[in-house]
């Protein structure tokens, strides 16, 4: 291949043991996506789509998903500038505990999370027994296990946008009269939007595909707990059609949010 | 055949040789390894002003510099890189705690109030003017943070923006102004909290050589405008003189020496300042008009002293010769060799090694007659009239 057309000026060519492999690796990426189009029931989609099971699932995905992030952003955010711009005894330890939901099973984490908020956790017994809170298997514990997959990726995107932003610019606020937190607020917040906005759809698009924990602690109710991957997982069992037109929606999601991700913050990061 | 060249005269900006001055009515200087300071020319103000004593240790860095100034005092903190100046600027904002010391602000103590509390103005070295603000808006900040409505505080950066000739600059953003328009929105910034300290850090170092004489000249009035204290630093000799009323000089974290820049200029008292200021400068013992230096040959100087001294010359009162002058007198004569030269202005400065390390300028066409090249000897003499000695 390479000795075919040698490129202009011949110092350019791309080295047969680096491309074949590259090619392959991009094969084997794109190759189920185009799998995934060349099956879909085109003639029955419209039917599929607007389902009411369809609809029921898409709406709780998206909801439960920006959800999420609204509540990864309100801690993620505070917990990311800890980890930036203090210094206390431990901090590399608890920035690792941070980033351990980015490696753990999912399935690990919703058995952790029914064992904290379960209806007899370490935590949920009290919520049960004082407040008349129960979280498992409701659309609050969706977002909750999602938050719990998501929220990682959102704090080592904001900790990463700060620790590159300019902490004399914080000095220089307070210089003129802010207290520290103003000076974030007014100042280090409206500097790292592009970095809070890119961690949010990360966080966003993980929610959206959030499988093992949800089904873990949330279980699989449609219309309370039932998100568009379970939707799909369980389509797949009995209707193959409905499940590849499930699929079909979720990527057009995927795509759209990269699309925007490229456009608007890829650029700035 | 005796080469003979003899520097022609044409002081360069960086040369003040004092000739002949009489060694009274200097500036007060501090002795190289004694900060401990006593009484500014100033007068201390125990009301007014500044008095500080900044003590900052940073492992094998040790910053003990003292400092006071009256209101409407410029003092320029002139050091080399390094030497601490900005670590001292970071104690008097706030941003780095003391370790020992003391700061007082118009009688008030400083110590320990936070750098958001403290009625103290900085102007960063690269401005840091928020660049998600416009100009307005970050002139506006510090009114707006100090208490004042958005209106109040927009209508008071609006007036400073005036005032610093940027009225039709207000909507823009940070990244839009020039270096110099960015100077003086972060000088307006920095005034528009009315401080009683301004702080200035390399206040001109970002700017290109042309835009620097210009917004010199208006920092300089904006300077003497402003009737609290201000203390800039800078590594720059020529922006020290200009914009300040006296040097502070601080090395290795110590202040080596203070004073009006005049007296600093014809004075000086380490290397460093005689470097900046464009002198060659020996340490020795004077008995009478015959000074041993240290290091070296003796000077014969027309000052009568006896003791520690100080003996300094500028460039241009050195001539060299190619060979040994006849008749002249052993006096002031040195023989040398090239250790460099390069072109200083409109003439060559050579460096020179051997009895006597000088530095010695002269013109292009004398540097060719005696066939100057690293290597060559020469004879360097300096007439007494033209050296200058005062005590250490």
């Amino acid at each position: 291949m390479s000795k075919h057309g040698p490129r202009r000026s011949g110092a350019r060519t791309v080295p047969v043991p680096l491309l074949v492999p590259a090619l392959a690796g991009l094969a084997f990426l794109l190759l189920p996506l185009v799998a995934l189009l060349v099956r879909a029931p085109w003639r029955d989609l419209p039917d599929q789509l607007t389902s009411p099971e369809v609809w029921q699932a898409l709406r709780l995905s998206l909801l439960c998903a920006t959800s999420a992030t609204v509540l990864s952003l309100v801690v993620g955010v505070p917990l990311a500038w800890l980890l930036a711009r203090t210094e206390f005894p431990g901090r590399g330890f608890v920035r690792a505990l941070v980033t351990l939901p980015l490696v753990l099973p999912p399935v690990v984490g919703g058995v952790a999370l029914l064992l904290a908020f379960g209806r007899n956790g370490v935590v949920g017994q009290w919520l049960d027994a004082w407040f008349g809170i129960t979280l498992p298997f409701t659309t609050t514990g969706v977002v909750l296990a999602e938050t719990f997959v998501a929220m990682p990726f959102l704090v080592i995107s904001v900790e990463g946008t700060l620790r590159a932003a300019d902490p004399r610019f914080e000095e220089a606020a307070t210089t003129l009269g802010a207290s520290r937190f103003t000076a974030f607020r007014r100042v280090t917040l409206p500097l790292i939007a592009p970095g809070i906005a890119a961690g949010a759809v990360l966080a966003w698009a993980r929610a959206l595909g959030e499988f093992g924990a949800t089904i873990t602690f949330a279980g699989n109710f449609p219309g309370r707990t039932q998100t568009m991957p379970l939707a799909v997982y369980l389509a797949l069992q009995n209707d193959p059609a409905a499940a590849i037109a499930l699929s079909l929606v979720l990527l057009a999601v995927s795509i759209a949010v990269l699309a925007g991700l490229r456009d608007r913050w890829m650029r700035a990061s | 055949m005796t080469g003979r060249a003899k520097a022609s005269g044409g002081p360069d900006e960086g040369d003040m040789n004092d000739t002949g001055g009489p060694a009274t009515g200097a500036g007060r200087t501090v002795p190289a390894r004694e900060p401990a300071v006593t009484e500014p020319p100033g007068g201390r103000c125990p009301d007014g002003g500044l008095d500080a004593r900044l003590v900052v240790d940073r492992g094998t860095f040790r910053l003990d510099v003292t400092l006071t100034a009256a209101p409407g005092d410029v003092v320029a903190l002139l050091g080399p890189n390094g030497a601490g100046k900005t670590t001292a600027l970071r104690a008097l904002a706030g941003l780095v705690p003391l370790g020992g010391g003391h700061l007082r602000l118009d009688g008030t103590d400083l110590d320990r109030t936070p750098p958001e509390s403290r009625p103290v103005g900085v102007v960063f070295q690269d401005y840091l003017l928020f660049p998600h603000l416009s100009a307005l808006d970050n002139v506006a900040f510090g009114p707006r943070c100090r208490g004042a409505s958005k209106a109040q505080a927009r209508a008071l950066a609006a007036g400073w923006l005036d005032r610093m000739g940027l009225a039709e600059h207000a909507g823009a953003k940070p990244r839009r102004l020039s270096g110099g328009q960015a100077q003086r929105v972060a000088l307006a910034r920095a005034l528009a909290t009315h401080p009683r300290l301004l702080l200035l850090d390399e206040p001109l170092a970002a700017l290109d050589a042309r835009t620097r004489l210009e917004v010199r000249a208006q920092l300089r009035r904006h300077l003497a405008e402003f009737e609290a204290v201000a203390v800039l630093v800078t590594h720059d000799p020529l922006d020290a003189m200009v914009l300040a009323d006296r040097l502070v000089v601080v090395e290795h974290g110590r202040v080596v020496q203070e004073g009006a820049p005049g007296d600093i200029a014809r004075r000086p008292r380490t290397d460093y300042i005689a470097r900046l200021v464009g002198l060659n400068l020996y340490r020795g013992h004077a008995d009478g008009h015959t000074v041993r230096l240290d290091a070296g040959p003796a000077i014969t100087t027309t000052e009568n002293l006896s003791g520690a001294v100080f003996v300094a010359f500028p460039p241009s009162a050195v001539t060299l010769y190619g060979e040994r002058p006849e008749g002249a007198s052993a006096r002031n004569l040195w023989r040398c060799e090239v250790a460099g030269l390069e072109p200083h202005g409109d003439q060559i400065r050579a460096d020179l090694t051997g009895e006597l390390p000088l530095a010695a300028d002269l013109t292009t066409v004398a540097a060719a007659e005696l066939g100057l090249h690293p290597g060559a000897p020469v004879w360097a003499t300096v007439k007494a009239t033209q050296t200058h000695a005062y005590p250490a």
